[in-house]
């Protein structure tokens, strides 16, 4: 591969590249993303890739198939972007391919059926960008995840990839590009939000000649997965944001620490590395500067906690995944004892974004004190389950609703929670917040990496905190007293609530025991993992109290509160509940009316589910 | 010099000391239980709580083992919201080694006779890593560490497996503030050296002159029959 030796050289390679471009050339992205390739995108593609060769004879436009990362649209996978046309496939399917193949990419005709229908108009939508779900998101970090093939450097490079870095390799000073971080207002998205460019500043000032800085790739929250799609999809942009940060700080050696059960994350990132050295954008001398930098990638091993910035060092270094205590801040003593940045993966993504489009532009997006976008997973119960990427500062509204297209099955939204295991969640009254740091923080959650958890009126809020106590307390590393003990004496109230056995004064003693354990915790995960059970204190108290006094789970969740029966009025005596009751807890002939046996009834919900008639009601 | 004020006593102390440090200097009593004078702090127990106040920020609490004094710092070391921190702690220590008679003393110091929350089986190992630091720092062979997390870390050998690195010297038994650790117990498939080989002694005579035996062992023959 070509060796770029200086700015001057890499303009004249990118513009070779963007000239052998056709702009009218045909281009089929399909998402090969985690989600898409559970639906079959790869079979997709391969089909694709046969189809167009078989066909070929006929056809007399040029194709490009390219397999890239994360669309986003995760909902309506497996996706296909035809280009330059930017017409929308969703849910393709092995056998659509020869259709939209002679079709669409020949004939140049829409196939109606393959359209991304919006569910309020009831219309087909062609266009991409004209999608509810794209059209109201600000795609900075994410904009060419569903464009490029990761696989290739190339494809970076034609959109511009390792401009900034040439640029403040050559025009700024370490200092210079210090300044301009801190200028456009970029924070810590990994959720703390701690000002990157001030981080920086705080490291390079440190005496000494080894600094390290680490690319924080744990991401371990349940149900989030933005780190992994951006390294998966363009694991570049995070390299050279690596390397310019290498540069201001006056590191040489960075580490990127990603969790082993991102196989596919790890051999994007790897690849990309490999390519990034033959180039020389990584390596000794790069691109002539005089600045040296390498990185490694270190696995983690499947401890959460391992995504705690002091236990993460301890793990490279190959000690037990356990935080030590701060100070000495890593930016003093971090990694062997040297000073150390650590940002997560979007951070370090925004670094380029913040020289190539410039400071002003990425400082004016965004609320005073959160510039930028933020990216979100957003999962749970809504329509348009994805990855999302928004201005700070938007209303959690717009997010759900215009983004994320409303509560399934014409639900009420209950609550939002926001900063998985660590956050908190924000009740449906408060929908008008601002997305911001400051905001999320006042309402008891976190902006934290980006999960999203969407609730609907069915969630039962005391199981929903459960659960992420549950998940907590698992990966609790057992360290110090207040998160090993008060996290399992916290989940074991919990459990005890929703098994019916709830005592007078438990609420009392959560919030008594949360507020002691998150003032006392040694690490992070400790002082946020009471945050998910003291916000639904703080905004459901009504259902703790009635799980507590009235031995009533409100939404139907909770088996140990709750009895199935058939409603006499609603039962059309059709047998269908009868026939799908695992525990046969069900009796009643045909035509008459049906009766659940509460002593057999195993209250997995299955009648319910399968009943037309609504007549199964929980109490 | 470093000048703060602790309990509202002005204080100089030399850089580089913790708030523990100045707080024994000074003979203001701080409950602990992971600490100890002849090794690094651990900051585990989080019993030695002390609130440090700012006039700009929140006040907040730090443990005061591995917390650095600072210049100007002003720190309350027995405030409401340090007790309550320290009742609650010590509650749940005592909810997981309720019949262990240091931890019942230790609760009782504070103020705290029951647990509102007891785990299913007592377990006298509280996890403040002594042993293990111990093994490490003074003896200088990490035969033993901690496996596993959460409720289910305990001290064992590395992958629960017979270790060679053991000399058998029980620093770890002498140094367990609860009585519970035992080697046998946790070596007993291993086949290490017995407590009277010869080379064994020589390192027992090492804690004895420096006085490594926790504070509730008057007598160190006492634990010699083992």
């Amino acid at each position: 591969m070509l060796k770029i030796d200086s700015p001057a050289h890499l303009d004249t390679w990118r513009a070779e590249l963007v000239d052998a471009t056709d702009p009218e050339r045909q281009r089929i992205a399909v998402c090969g993303d985690t989600s898409c390739r559970v639906y079959g995108s790869e079979k997709v593609w391969s089909a694709f890739t046969n189809e167009i060769s078989q066909q070929g004879v006929d056809c007399s436009v040029d194709y490009d198939v390219k397999l890239t990362g994360c669309h986003g649209f995760c909902e309506k996978g497996p996706l296909v972007v035809i280009r330059p046309q930017g017409i929308f496939y969703t849910h393709v399917g092995v056998k659509d391919v020869p259709e939209i193949v002679s079709e669409t990419v020949v004939g140049g005709r829409i196939i109606e059926r393959l359209l991304y229908t919006d569910p309020n108009s009831g219309e087909t939508i062609q266009q991409e960008e004209d999608v509810p779900f794209y059209k109201h998101q600000l795609r900075l970090i994410l904009n060419l995840n569903g464009i490029l093939d990761p696989s290739y450097i190339e494809e970076y490079i034609t959109f511009g990839g390792y401009g900034s870095l040439s640029q403040v390799l050559f025009a700024l000073t370490p200092e210079e590009v210090i300044e301009k971080v801190k200028m456009s207002g970029l924070r810590g998205r990994g959720g703390a939000g701690f000002p990157t460019g001030l981080k920086w500043e705080l490291c390079r000032n440190q005496p000494g000649d080894v600094k390290y800085v680490i690319c924080n790739a744990d991401e371990g929250d349940p149900g989030a997965y933005m780190d992994r799609s951006i390294m998966e999809g363009n694991p570049h942009r995070v390299l050279e944001g690596m390397i310019i940060g290498g540069y201001a700080i006056g590191a040489n050696h960075g580490y990127v620490y990603i969790r082993n059960e991102y196989p596919r994350a790890v051999k994007h990132l790897q690849r990309a590395i490999d390519q990034a050295e033959e180039c020389g954008f990584l390596g000794e001398n790069i691109l002539g500067s005089g600045f040296d930098f390498k990185v490694r990638i270190k696995l983690g091993s499947g401890a959460f906690v391992c995504g705690e910035e002091t236990a993460l060092m301890q793990s490279i270094e190959g000690r037990v995944g356990e935080p030590r205590p701060r100070p000495p801040y890593p930016t003093e003593s971090g990694l062997w004892g040297k000073p150390t940045n650590i940002n997560n993966v979007k951070s370090w993504a925004s670094v380029p974004i913040i020289f190539g489009k410039g400071v002003e532009l990425f400082a004016n997006i965004g609320t005073e004190n959160s510039k930028g976008t933020a990216i979100f997973s957003v999962v749970g119960n809504i329509n348009n389950t994805g990855l999302v990427e928004v201005p700070m500062g938007i209303s959690l509204r717009e997010l759900i609703f215009d983004i994320g297209g409303g509560i399934p099955n014409g639900k009420a939204l209950k609550a939002v929670q926001i900063g998985g295991p660590s956050g908190g969640c924000i009740p449906a009254k408060h929908l008008d917040v601002p997305v911001d740091y400051e905001s999320l923080n006042e309402l008891g959650a976190i902006m934290g990496s980006g999960g999203m958890v969407i609730a609907d009126e069915d969630t039962c809020m005391v199981d929903f905190a459960r659960y992420f106590m549950a998940f907590t307390q698992e990966e609790s590393c057992g360290k110090c007293v207040p998160c090993r003990l008060g996290t399992k004496a916290m989940l074991a109230t919990l459990e005890r609530i929703c098994a019916g056995d709830g005592q007078p004064d438990d609420v009392d003693y959560l919030i008594e025991l949360g507020n002691e354990i998150k003032s006392s915790s040694l690490c992070g995960l400790g002082q946020t993992a009471p945050n998910p059970v003291l916000s639904s204190i703080r905004y459901f108290r009504d259902e703790y109290e009635a799980h507590i006094m009235d031995a009533t789970c409100p939404a139907g969740v909770c088996k140990g509160l709750i009895t199935y029966s058939v409603i006499p009025e609603n039962c059309t005596g059709c047998m269908v509940c009868l026939r799908n009751c695992p525990t046969d807890a069900i009796s009643g002939g045909k035509q008459e009316i049906h009766v659940i046996d509460v002593e057999k009834c195993t209250r997995c919900g299955m009648c319910r589910s399968v009943c037309k008639f609504d007549a199964i009601k929980v109490i | 010099m470093i000048h703060l004020t602790i309990d509202e006593k002005p204080i100089e102390i030399p850089e580089g000391r913790t708030l523990l440090d100045a707080c024994h200097e000074h003979g203001i009593h701080i409950p602990t239980l992971c600490y100890h004078h002849a090794l690094e702090p651990y900051g585990a127990c989080r019993l030695c709580m002390v609130e440090i106040l700012h006039p700009s920020q929140p006040s907040r609490l730090v443990a005061s083992c591995v917390y650095p004094c600072e210049e100007g710092l002003i720190v309350q070391t027995n405030s409401a919201a340090v007790q309550r921190n320290r009742r609650m702690t010590a509650e749940l220590l005592l909810g997981s080694a309720y019949n262990t008679p240091e931890i019942v003393a230790l609760a009782e110091e504070l103020g705290v006779k029951e647990a509102r929350f007891q785990m299913p089986e007592e377990d006298s190992c509280v996890l403040c890593g002594l042993c293990v630091r111990a093994c490490d720092e003074i003896v200088g062979v990490r035969a033993i560490s901690l496996i596993h997390r959460g409720v289910s870390k305990k001290v064992s050998t590395p992958f629960e497996v017979s270790s060679s690195s053991c000399i058998g010297c029980r620093t770890c038994e002498l140094i367990c503030p609860t009585g519970r650790f035992s080697l046998n117990e946790i070596t007993a498939f291993q086949g290490v050296p017995q407590w009277d080989s010869k080379y064994t002694r020589l390192y027992r005579q090492v804690f004895e002159d420096s006085d490594l035996r926790p504070y509730f062992v008057q007598d160190v023959s006492t634990l010699r029959e083992g």
